[in-house]
């Protein structure tokens, strides 16, 4: 998968949470709990989403990692090349 | 139309998903009803065949007030017309409303000062239950109609039609109240819901600050046990099956209401009556603004499995404005965690008439002494807010130590 396709997954798991905010508004290096006001339980149905969507499981050691869009994307960018691609990827 | 949650005065029945001569069963959804604030589904607590749709869609009444009638399975073939029927929509315990109230539609007996009093409050006269001679209506009915929240508002001219007086709401406790008058309430804008939000809590926790004296306390907790379990299990469990560290908080309250009868129940007519199960009110913010705490029924019974999925599911249903009306009425107890807002703790208000509320702040490292030696421990502050009219602060810190002592037992929970 693509960055671009990555930032999609991604975007695309927060709106799913949050459907109130506005994806162009989201400022890449914030992170997500702060700046879009999501608890624990949005978080992991986020990595939920992330890994339906890519097939990447992100361990929980890990969370810290993909706190911002940036780092996730980087995150995901990074295990895809570590870790099987079990998913179909979204089109 | 049931009373969803202690803060609701009145609803707009806003779809049938029933006709009359379908044949209902019992927890069946019905209709869909508009509290103040959110869109709720009533559930059925009767089985037979709907006789009779009795309010209108769109339209807004109080509640207690029949929504329709239906006739037992037995009585298939016609009865007796005019006979009491009785009203789908009464649902299980209605604590928020005490049912020794007593109805009286007299508002010419009102004393002039009552008149004034209703007037000053704002409360509709026909709603008000009279205690003077011959059921007049009282200034201190009056006062504490508006102060418990179960009088209904008077329509503002404007919006008010004159509507003709129905029968008397039948309700299976045998309490009745009258309708007031209605007036339609078109479907809600956004902006218009978050008045109407802030407004129901608005009401509910000034009665509760009002009329409850709480007590507070509060334990700080050792995680360390319980997180480590934690973490060792959701290594194992796929993604879609992680545990959070809420659902283990979750479960030792529920598990400690269990155990401590007397912290999971209602204060109603200046008496605790115990709650049958433990129905774990759980306080969902919804984004926006706004606070819903609709219930996880028998939580204390739930794995840990089922409680996540539980959760999940009531955050879901609450912000796209779809739960029941079993979950709105049943909490037994609530708890509100605000962890992950960053607080290290709550001293929370207490969701009237319940006669508890359990907060958690923050799971945070801090530095912890055990057995002369200093550690860093992760800890979370467990604070409760109870009623002192049903009981005291021994037996609340009885209750936390309980909470501390199950989640020192995680593969137990």
């Amino acid at each position: 998968m693509t960055e671009k396709q990555l930032r999609e997954v991604v975007l695309r798991a927060l709106t799913q949470i949050a459907p109130d905010i506005d994806p162009t508004e989201i400022d890449p290096d914030a992170e997500f709990v702060e700046q879009l006001d999501i608890d624990s339980m949005d978080f992991l149905n986020i990595i939920v989403a992330i890994n339906e969507q890519t097939g990447i499981e992100i361990p929980e050691r890990d969370y810290a990692k993909v706190s911002t869009l940036n780092d996730a994307i980087g995150y995901l960018a990074a295990a895809q090349t570590t870790q099987p691609v079990g998913a179909q990827a979204p089109e | 139309m049931p009373a969803l949650g202690a803060d609701m005065e009145s609803g707009t029945l806003l779809e049938w998903y029933v006709k009359p001569g379908d044949t209902v069963k019992r927890g069946e959804v019905v209709a869909l009803v508009d509290t103040n604030k959110a869109e709720i589904e009533v559930e059925i607590f009767d089985e037979g065949v709907i006789d009779q749709l009795l309010v209108a869609e769109g339209v807004r009444v109080p509640v207690g007030t029949v929504l329709a009638t239906i006739r037992p399975l037995a009585q298939r073939n016609g009865a007796p017309a005019g006979s009491p029927s009785r009203a789908p929509a009464p649902l299980a315990p209605s604590p928020a409303r005490p049912p020794s109230m007593k109805v009286s539609v007299r508002p010419q007996d009102g004393h002039p000062v009552a008149r004034r009093a209703a007037e000053r409050l704002g409360v509709d006269l026909a709603t008000v239950s009279g205690s003077g001679p011959d059921g007049a209506i009282t200034k201190i009915d009056v006062e504490r109609a508006a102060a418990a929240g179960t009088a209904v508002k008077r329509p503002s001219a404007s919006t008010a039609a004159p509507a003709p007086v129905r029968a008397v709401a039948g309700r299976r406790d045998g309490q009745a109240r009258a309708p007031a008058e209605r007036h339609e309430a078109p479907a809600r804008a956004p902006a218009e819901r978050q008045d109407a939000m802030r407004e129901a809590i608005a009401a509910l926790m000034a009665r509760s600050k009002r009329e409850i004296p709480h007590y507070y306390l509060e334990l700080q907790i050792d995680m360390s046990r319980a997180l480590a379990w934690l973490h060792e299990q959701n290594l194992r469990r796929p993604v879609a099956q992680r545990l959070l560290s809420s659902a283990l908080l979750l479960s030792a309250a529920a598990k400690a209401a269990a155990q401590m009868p007397e912290m999971n129940g209602f204060w109603v007519d200046g008496a605790f009556r115990p709650g049958a199960g433990v129905h774990l009110g759980v306080a969902i913010s919804l984004r926006g603004g706004g606070l819903i705490a609709p219930a996880l029924h028998d939580a204390d019974h739930k794995t840990l499995d089922e409680l996540m999925a539980g959760v999940r599911d009531l955050v879901a249903r609450a912000r796209a404005g779809r739960l029941r009306s079993s979950e709105m009425s049943a909490p037994t107890i609530t708890v509100t965690n605000l962890g992950d807002r960053g607080v290290d703790l709550v001293h929370g208000v207490i969701y009237a008439p319940q006669v508890a509320l359990i907060g958690f702040g923050a799971v945070r490292e801090r530095p912890w002494a055990v057995d002369g030696m200093l550690g860093v421990r992760p800890i979370v502050i467990a604070t409760l807010a109870a009623d002192h009219r049903a009981g005291d602060g021994h037996t609340g810190a009885r209750f936390l130590t309980i909470i501390d002592q199950r989640l020192q037992r995680p593969e137990e929970l």
